[in-house]
């Protein structure tokens, strides 16, 4: 098993709330506030699967979705 | 299974406020479960009122959603009919130590094989931000414009010295560590209490100088320790995690069968 590789991010943008407790944990800067208030995933090539923005997230509105 | 087959999703976007950490327990605890492998039609989750007690409405299990620090009353009563089911009780700190403190510390007596997660944010979210048991000597809320007099519970002694046979605590800011806690202390066997630290940036954190559930969080991570770090011997405001108690003692229903069994029932 190498390391994990990223398919993608999906944020499902009816129930994200904006709180802006994925964006600013996250370790690589993936992730960033659109103008609706909204997450958006600017930066997938940086993201390490570490899947902490999906478990911390209070609505959710987020999946880290992992190659197989 | 994803975590949308553990949850009504028809009441989603769910009422909690924006950043509120109750919604991460509810993530935590369905991945709990979901890693668990439990039947789903084998757990019932029984809340009491506040805005953590919503939480009963979101889960698809069994649920109950009661009175207001009654939950642990309602749970005894499922538990003691049909031993064979897993009860999970999720309480704020109002719900849990201050209305049902007293349900609270007969159920650790008894141990009683029920999970309660003690959903801590300090406050009383739901009525507008009055004081509770919880919250810490200098805080500020509604009841206490000047600053609370009170001194709070710590709600993992508090468990301990009523019997309590596993006891825990982690915060929202660590919720990998949730997630492992929440599995444990379901696969306990008698009463289980999880002090989850949580944050309502809507009537705690704007009135205490924490102005969003990031800063909130970012407090949790740097005020808790895991249990015997140093720094939670030199200082009063860090608080340790992890788990504190687990011992298998004789449990409530197991009790109450060998007395069914014994007078041949
Ligand atoms: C018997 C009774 N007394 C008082 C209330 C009013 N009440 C509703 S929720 C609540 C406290 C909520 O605080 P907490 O349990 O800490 O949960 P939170 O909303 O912070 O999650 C109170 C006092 C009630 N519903 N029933
Ligand atoms: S943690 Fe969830 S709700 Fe908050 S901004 Fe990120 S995706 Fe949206
Ligand atoms: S999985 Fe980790 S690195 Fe990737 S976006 Fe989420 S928090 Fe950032
Ligand atoms: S008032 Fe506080 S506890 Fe209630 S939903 Fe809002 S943030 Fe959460």
């Amino acid at each position: 098993m190498g390391r994990p590789k990223l398919d993608r991010i999906v944020i499902n943008r009816d129930w994200c709330k904006g709180c802006g407790v994925c964006i600013h944990f996250c370790p690589r800067e993936v992730l960033e506030i659109d103008a609706f208030d909204k997450v958006v995933v600017v930066h997938p090539e940086k993201c390490t699967c570490c899947r902490l923005c999906e478990l911390r997230c209070p609505e959710l509105a987020s999946e880290v979705i992992i190659e197989k | 299974m994803g975590t949308r087959d553990f949850i009504r999703e028809r009441f989603f976007p769910h009422m909690w406020c924006p950043g509120c950490g109750h919604g991460t327990i509810l993530n935590c605890l369905i991945r709990a479960i979901e890693e668990l492998g439990l039947d789903k039609s084998n757990i019932v989750v029984v809340s009491g009122i506040g805005c953590s007690a919503r939480i009963s409405g979101y889960v698809d299990f069994h649920s109950l959603h009661t009175l207001h620090g009654r939950a642990l009353a309602f749970a005894t009563g499922v538990k003691f009919s049909q031993p064979e089911l897993t009860i999970i009780t999720p309480m704020g700190d109002g719900d849990a130590l201050a209305i049902g403190g007293n349900h609270f510390i007969h159920a650790a007596r008894r141990n009683i094989d029920i999970t309660a997660i003690v959903m801590n944010n300090r406050i009383y979210g739901m009525t507008g931000g009055q004081y509770s048991p919880m919250s810490c000597t200098g805080d500020y809320a509604t009841t206490a414009p000047f600053g609370n007099i009170d001194n709070p519970f710590d709600a993992v002694k508090l468990a301990t010295a009523a019997g309590a046979s596993f006891v825990a605590r982690t915060t929202t800011y660590h919720a990998k560590e949730g997630i492992s806690i929440l599995k444990k202390a379901i696969r306990h066997r008698g009463f289980s209490v999880v002090e989850f630290l949580s944050q309502c940036p809507t009537q705690y954190g704007r009135r205490n100088q924490l102005v969003n559930a990031p800063v909130m969080l970012e407090y949790l991570k740097t005020h808790t320790v895991p249990i015997g770090s140093a720094r939670a011997a030199e200082d009063p405001e860090i608080l340790e995690r992890g788990i504190f108690v687990e011992e298998l003692r004789a449990e409530y229903c197991d009790a109450y069968e060998q007395v069914i069994q014994k007078e041949g029932g």
